[in-house]
């Protein structure tokens, strides 16, 4: 009964909004494939992806430096962490994309200590769009992605570490070879999240000129003035693009919880095959 | 390096019954665990006051006593999975290393058993007996492989080589376990209460499988309630009580006429029933 309800309630809503003519749908049809918009969607699935990478190897660095017993490891790591994630991404972008030119003017490679110089560039051609979009969002993530590894590799039972030192490994392979893969489990699932959040995050990218999906968008708005409509097609786009990583989540967490529990969870396409067997209770709603 | 600190302790070793398969007398001498003053403290527990203790080659020395007498942690202070606050440990004659690469190539020669397993739950039971001779000793895989499915057979579990721990029985698990750690060769192994977490059944087939070591002349070192274990396969019982060695003896001895008064008062506890 509950459920019919709910149906019915959002038929109404969606007739609502249909009627309500707040948008033309034929621009938003018009708009969906157009050339510059999928480029924006390509380059926002660029750099969700090269940014959550960044992110997932500064966390596992940070998180292995943070539960170091070498104070000098761990207090670097704690300051990382408590700077990025202390302070707004919005501003960290800005920062790569405005403040680092203005302070550095060049940005070169060098070998310490010596002169021999192996890159050089002047900053401003250096810190591209692209380039203040993947640190401003990469190292970011990295602080958020350490918190998620940390708490994973303190999941894992003692036990496995000192089995692991009593048959005579060092430190560094005993993380490789015996922690950080049982520590998958506890990490898989909140790094889907935190990618689904990055596909929306790096529509801040927007701000330094990087042009993604939003960015995209409110060029062609800018100039046609379809506000509605153009701000639809990103939102289409990113409902998308977030789907598809759910269901990719989904099925990645319950490849690594095998051996951890006794049956699998259905899938979704198994759930509603079982459902629509008659007699079952939500057919029985439908009927 | 000798010194008095142990010597106390050695009348004791020297007045053992002769057991079944017990190593040459010779080889006897070689003193391959030596603990001088050892001192350990959680906070304001006092774990280990002054322990001394010898353990020769070939030797099977079981440490009883009440829960928190100090036994598991003198155990463990062995292959320094605890750090000891004062004293010496010699292993094989060589002092104990803080950390780093000395102390992973001692632990390397230690082979230890712990109460809980601790197999590697996302390795089969044949990666858990290969991954230490792979990545320590830096052995070939296959011949790794060969002489784990050996030990297996060794132990009785070669037709569970591709499960999972966790598919295991306890018994199972723990004798993976004990295939793990001789599969490193080990000078000397340490038992942390094999089988304290096991079911009456499974405490057989991982004893019979202690006992068999004991009789191969394995140098073993054993924490354990199970006072079978310590009359048949034990050459000297050391009993503990309050961080301290209260009592060291054979285990004809102990068991039937033990000299101190707390050991024949734990000893009327659990021999009650």
């Amino acid at each position: 009964m509950a459920a019919a309800v709910l149906l019915g309630l959002l038929a109404l809503l969606i007739r609502l909004i249909v009627n309500s003519r707040f948008a033309d749908f034929a621009v938003v049809r018009h708009y969906l494939f157009n050339r510059s918009i999928l480029v924006g969607l390509r380059n926002t699935l660029v750099i969700s992806v090269l940014a959550q990478m960044v992110g997932i190897t500064l966390g596992v660095t940070l998180s292995v430096m943070r539960l170091s017993k070498n104070p000098v490891l761990s207090v670097t790591s704690w300051l990382y962490i408590w700077f990025f994630r202390g302070t707004p991404v919005l501003v960290q972008l800005l920062f790569w994309f405005n403040a680092v030119p203005q302070v550095f003017k060049t940005f070169a490679v060098s070998v310490p200590f010596t002169h021999i110089v192996l890159y050089q560039k002047p900053m401003v051609l250096f810190m591209t769009s692209f380039m203040a979009a993947l640190l401003g969002l990469g190292l970011n993530e990295g602080a958020y992605m350490a918190e998620i590894v940390r708490a994973a590799i303190i999941s894992v039972d003692e036990g496995q570490t000192e089995a692991a030192q009593a048959l005579g490994m060092r430190s560094g392979l005993i993380m490789r070879r015996v922690v950080l893969p049982q520590a998958m489990r506890v990490i898989i699932p909140p790094t889907g999240n935190e990618f689904i959040s990055m596909l929306k995050t790096s529509s801040l990218a927007s701000v330094v000129l990087y042009g993604e999906l939003l960015r995209r968008a409110s060029d062609i708005y800018s100039t046609n003035l379809r506000v509605v409509e153009l701000l639809l097609d990103a939102s289409i786009w990113y409902l998308v693009l977030t789907s598809i990583a759910t269901i990719g989540q989904y099925y990645l967490e319950r490849r690594f919880a095998r051996g951890a529990s006794r049956e699998l969870p259905l899938t979704p396409l198994q759930r509603i095959r079982r459902n629509l067997v008659p007699g079952r209770p939500w057919f029985r709603v439908l009927r | 390096m000798a010194s008095p600190g142990f010597r106390a302790v050695l009348p004791g070793a020297l007045c053992y019954n002769r057991r079944v398969g017990e190593a040459d007398p010779a080889e006897d001498k070689r003193q391959l665990v030596v603990l001088e003053g050892v001192r350990k403290s959680f906070g304001d527990l006092q774990a280990l006051r002054d322990i001394d203790l010898t353990v020769s080659a070939g030797e099977v020395v079981v440490l009883i006593g009440p829960s928190g007498s100090g036994k598991s942690t003198l155990c463990r202070c062995i292959n320094r999975l605890e750090t000891i606050d004062a004293g010496t440990i010699l292993i094989d004659g060589m002092p104990l290393p803080q950390e780093g690469k000395a102390l992973a190539r001692l632990r390397a020669d230690i082979g230890m058993v712990f109460q809980s397993f601790n197999l590697f739950a996302h390795k089969t039971v044949l990666q858990n007996v290969t991954l230490g001779p792979i990545k320590v000793r830096d052995i070939p895989k296959a011949e790794a492989a060969e002489r784990g499915m050996a030990l297996l057979e060794r132990v009785g579990i070669a037709d569970k080589a591709d499960r999972y721990p966790a598919e295991l029985s306890g018994g199972q698990q723990q004798r993976a376990a004990i295939a793990r750690a001789l599969a490193m060769d080990p000078k000397l192994m340490l038992f942390d209460e094999p089988t304290s977490a096991l079911d009456p059944e499974m405490i057989k087939e991982v004893l019979d499988v202690m006992i068999e070591l004991a009789k191969e002349g394995t140098t073993m070192i054993v924490v354990t309630h199970e006072m079978g274990f310590a009359r048949s396969a034990a050459r000297r019982v050391v009993f503990m009580d309050g961080g301290r060695i209260v009592e060291t003896a054979d285990p004809d001895t102990f068991f039937s006429s033990p000299s101190t008064e707390r050991a024949r008062d734990f000893l009327s506890k659990i021999l009650a029933h």
